[in-house]
């Protein structure tokens, strides 16, 4: 048993240590050097979504319904597993335009409208004052039942004796640390480092605090988990209690309706927003935060079932709702009890701290500065600072908040069921997703639909959850509960036309959404969007894509005085000096302010007083439009760049498949290349077969026959000779070739006479014309012909086709004829027979490697050496290196086949040289 | 290409839990099990530990993009 003194140094101490925390992150980030910097802290403020309604509400529920206190939990962890997603985006918006709340966020992009962020921040402090009123009351029962074991009788409150209540001590202390660390300034970002480390550290102490309750009922007070279930489950079943689907109020339709209703209400509370969204450092946090807050919410859940067991096994006492207290307290210990109380306590101030400073932030910007300003009598619109003003509101507003709450409990406490106000406060909350996630990703959403659909929802809501709260309560007459007012009973709150036996949050889930989100959208189809809407719609939309990041720019005039004058009433001296560089514009500087300017001033008012509010005020400085056109065109400039950008990529993507193309073809000719080489290495095995077949066989017959007639071995020795002659031949002139093809022929040229060539060649083939009785014509000009060429390899070309000429020259009457005619530019050389000529489609293939006329194979067999079928083309492979060329032409003289080969003439100093030379 | 696999994968992650959570499936681990307790809760904590585990490893492992 603990006396009063004992807790009451505890829980102060303890709300001493918050205050010691919250400044020493508050000095940190001063430094330079945030604790709020890291995921893990960021996860674990998350965590302040459990509440005293969590830390000993879920017992209660457990021992109740069943699993239906799990949904709470489940929720949020649907909606995490997507958050990276969904909330990115929201930190992401709420970043480039100083949003601060959830009001101002649904304003702002609904056309930065002053109405609905009214709305917004007037039902979410209705809707959330009986919740901190719900945690005040934890925080004065668990204090009673601590102090007073085991006299349970909950505390008797009235408003005569507050000073009584440690609960009004606790908001009290409360106020002080969310001014100090709340209000200390006005900054755009509305970030409060110091309270986040506080939260985040209340959340350890909370999570700690239940787990430790779990292990002590799961493996002190029982001996192991095993047994405590044996003990349960011999007296609870048959009681009703299995936790089965069938528990769910509503059953399993229930059971999907509040599983819904917790995802949305996990985004859309005040104090969610607040963490999730405008608490956020770095949007790197969330990845982690993503998968490690929905762990933190398995952890404090794990012991939920084992406590209830424990305590409705028979070890706690009192409700079900105390027995993370009772069951310590039932077995005399006396410290436990306390952390549990402590973690209570913790539970309860760090959802009050946020969920104020949330709310309060709302008031002041939203509810509380338009009115002001609009105010005229106050002429506050010509005073000289208003930053004061602003902290000020906001001062009070906690402070009001808080009160109000505490009334709230210490008046309707005791009356109204609080238990269910948690569930009441999430289908309030839950009122403000339609127009949050679909604003997110539908641009067609309009301010007109977002206002219908919230007013709709949350007047279905009060009708069917609120009203009907309040009459249960006892303050009213519950007999339009059970007949509908004025005995319509379509309108019974508990079964809206005839919907019965659903359970009562699905039920006023169902027809809240349905009304929100049909008006919203069916407003939004038939009304149509101011330009400040459009722009706001495109830039919340559009918010994840990279070419996003740009602010509207103003178009109007202002001068530099007006608007220092107007920042420094609002932001106070200094912040506006940092905005202006450190200089004071002078009384009569009326020079404008640049466009960036105006837009950083406004984004700076946002960030404290609203986007609603800081519209107006920057529209009161700046002469001319103020112009959306301008936001306009930034977002039609950014479609602009995309396509720039498509464009672009279109053009890579051609280049590669151009390049891609050109690689195929290149691949294609190698192929062939190699297929070609493999031909030739085919080829010249063969041919070189041939020749040497016949010398061995010669050779053998030779070797092996003694007695043969001398002039036969002769005929032999003949062939055999002339064998081997043909292939050195073959060998000569593959390696030719060979050199030809990989460009390592040599040749020298050097000044020559074409003329003395064709006549030297002509001398070297006499022998065999008349051998082969041919009759030869020479046609020469008188003149020399110079040329630079190597004389060697030209006269073996000349040889060549003259030899291949007299081969296929008629067999009967052969005839020859080399012309050689002199050009201005050229010197042309045809070779002529008298024998079959080429057919047109073989022109071209007497230059490949190995080819045979038909007319060849046919000869071959006739007393004619067989060529190797190379000749052609090294002739045609020397030409071009001398640059001239070598093809078959139309006869000119004969009938037969006419080789032409073309060389150029020397040039003019070439030819001096040559002509020199010849001439010496 | 990172990004667009990223959110693939959230959403069916999301999608996932969402069926898991929901009657239809949950009906079926609604049996009776030692002292006549429903195996629901064993089972509904089992899918959660997985999910988050399957979250954490979808979201650390794509650190880079």
């Amino acid at each position: 048993m603990l006396t009063n003194l004992v807790v009451l140094v505890v829980a102060f101490s303890y709300l001493a240590l918050l205050f010691i925390i919250a400044a020493w992150g508050d000095r940190r980030a001063e430094q330079g050097r945030s604790v709020v910097n890291s995921p893990t802290i960021y996860a674990l403020s998350i965590a302040v979504y459990c509440t005293a309604w969590t830390f000993y509400g879920s017992v209660g529920r457990a021992a109740t319904t069943g699993l239906s206190f799990l949904l709470i939990y489940l929720g949020p962890t649907l909606a995490m597993l997507c958050g990276w997603l969904v909330l990115r985006k929201m930190i992401r918006i709420a970043q480039s335009q100083r949003i601060t709340s959830i009001a101002d966020f649904i304003s702002a992009r609904y056309g930065k409208s002053g109405g609905l962020g009214m709305l917004v921040a007037l039902i979410a402090v209705v809707a959330i004052m009986p919740y901190i009123a719900l945690q005040l009351k934890a925080i004065t029962v668990s204090y009673g039942i601590l102090t007073e074991y085991p006299n349970q009788r909950p505390p008797a409150l009235s408003l005569s004796a507050f000073w009584d209540d440690k609960a009004f001590w606790v908001a009290l202390v409360l106020a002080v640390f969310i001014i100090l660390f709340g209000t200390r300034h006005l900054d755009a970002s509305e970030r409060h480092e110091g309270m986040v480390t506080a939260i985040a550290f209340e959340s350890l102490v909370k999570l700690c605090a239940f787990i430790a309750v779990g292990i002590f009922a799961c493996f002190i007070l029982y001996p192991g988990p095993g047994a405590l279930l044996e003990r349960a489950g011999s007296i609870l079943p048959d009681a009703g209690l299995h936790f089965g689907l069938d528990q769910i109020p509503g059953g399993p339709l229930g059971w999907f309706g509040t599983l819904i209703l917790a995802t949305l209400a996990f985004i859309t509370l005040p104090r969610q927003f607040q963490v999730l969204v405008v608490e956020n450092v770095n949007e790197h946090h969330l990845r982690r935060a993503c998968w490690l807050f929905p762990l933190y919410l398995l952890l404090i859940n794990l012991f939920v079932i084992p406590i209830a067991l424990a305590g409705l096994a028979g070890s706690g006492t009192g409700e079900p709702d105390n027995f993370v207290l009772t069951l310590p307290l039932s077995a005399g210990l006396q410290w436990l009890p306390l952390l549990v109380f402590i973690g209570g306590l913790s539970a309860a101030t760090s959802m009050m701290i946020v969920e104020t400073i949330a709310l309060s932030t709302m008031v002041s910007n939203q509810l509380v500065m338009p009115l002001l300003l609009r105010w005229r009598r106050l002429h506050l619109d010509r005073s000289r600072d208003l930053s004061g003003w602003l902290l000020g509101i906001r001062r009070i507003a906690i402070i009001l908040i808080l009160i109000l709450g505490y009334l709230y409990h210490a008046l309707i406490g005791e009356a109204y069921s609080l238990v269910t106000i948690g569930l009441v406060s999430f289908a309030a909350a839950a009122q403000f997703a339609p127009s949050l996630l679909l604003g997110l990703y539908w641009r067609g959403a309009s301010r007109n639909g977002a206002a219908a659909g919230l007013l709709a929802g949350i007047l279905v809501w009060a009708w069917t959850l609120l009203i009907p709260g309040f009459a249960l309560s006892g303050w009213m007459s519950t007999d339009f509960i059970e007949h509908g007012p004025f005995g319509w009973s379509l309108l019974r709150p508990y079964a809206l036309f005839g919907l019965e036996n659903w359970d009562i949050y699905t039920h006023s889930l169902f027809w809240s959404m349905l009304a929100n989100i049909s008006l919203l959208v069916g407003v939004s189809l038939f009304s149509r969007q101011s330009h400040l809407e459009q722009t706001q719609a495109a830039l919340f939309t559009n918010a994840l894509r990279p070419e996003a990041e740009q602010a509207a720019i103003w178009q109007g005039q202002a001068n530099r005085y007006e608007l220092f004058g107007l920042l420094s009433r609002y932001l106070g001296r200094s912040a506006t000096l940092r905005l202006f560089d450190g200089q004071t514009p002078a009384l009569d500087d009326d020079s404008p302010a640049p466009p960036a300017l105006i837009a950083k001033a406004q984004q700076e008012l946002t960030g404290a007083l609203g986007s609603a509010t800081a519209r107006i005020l920057i529209n009161s400085v700046v002469r001319g439009e103020a112009l959306d056109l301008a936001s306009i065109l930034s977002i039609l400039d950014t479609t602009s760049q995309t396509l720039e950008y498509n464009r672009r990529l279109e053009q890579k993507s051609a280049e590669l498949e151009r390049i891609g193309h050109e690689l195929r073809s290149a691949n294609e000719r190698l192929l062939e290349l190699d297929r070609l080489k493999d031909e030739f290495v085919a080829m010249v095995s063969h041919e070189l077969r041939t020749p040497l077949t016949s010398i061995r066989a010669f050779a053998e017959i030779l070797s092996d026959a003694d007695e043969m007639p001398a002039d036969q071995q002769q005929h032999f020795l003949q062939i055999i000779v002339r064998e081997s002659e043909r292939l050195s031949r073959l060998i000569e002139e593959i390696l030719d070739l060979a050199r030809l093809e990989s460009g390592r022929m040599t040749l020298h040229p050097q000044p020559c006479d074409l003329t003395e060539l064709c006549r030297q060649a002509v001398d070297g083939v006499t022998q065999l014309f008349q051998q082969r009785a041919i009759t030869f014509t020479l046609q020469l000009p008188d003149t020399p012909c110079p040329l630079m060429a190597d004389p060697d390899r030209l006269l073996q070309v000349l040889i060549n086709l003259l030899d291949n000429a007299s081969k296929f020259a008629n067999a009967d009457q052969p005839e020859v004829l080399l012309s050689l005619q002199p050009g201005k530019r050229r010197f042309r050389v045809n070779v002529e027979d008298n024998g079959p000529g080429i057919l047109a489609q073989e022109r071209e293939k007497v230059f490949e490697k190995f080819h045979q006329t038909e007319q060849q194979a046919d000869s071959g067999s006739h007393n004619r050496p067989r060529g190797t079928g190379l000749g052609l083309p090294i002739s045609r492979g020397i030409i071009n290196h001398l640059g001239g060329r070598l093809w078959v032409d139309e006869p000119q003289h004969l009938a037969g086949a006419c080789l032409a080969l073309e060389l150029p003439v020397a040039r003019d100093e070439q030819q001096d040289k040559a002509v020199d030379q010849l001439s010496s | 290409m990172m990004k667009q696999a990223l959110s693939g994968r959230l959403i069916a992650l999301t999608v996932l839990a969402l069926v898991l959570f929901s009657p239809p499936l949950l009906l079926l681990f609604d049996r009776p099990a030692a002292w006549n307790f429903s195996t629901l809760p064993v089972v509904i904590y089992l899918v959660w530990a997985a999910l988050i585990m399957l979250a954490a490893l979808i979201l650390e492992r794509s650190d880079a993009d």
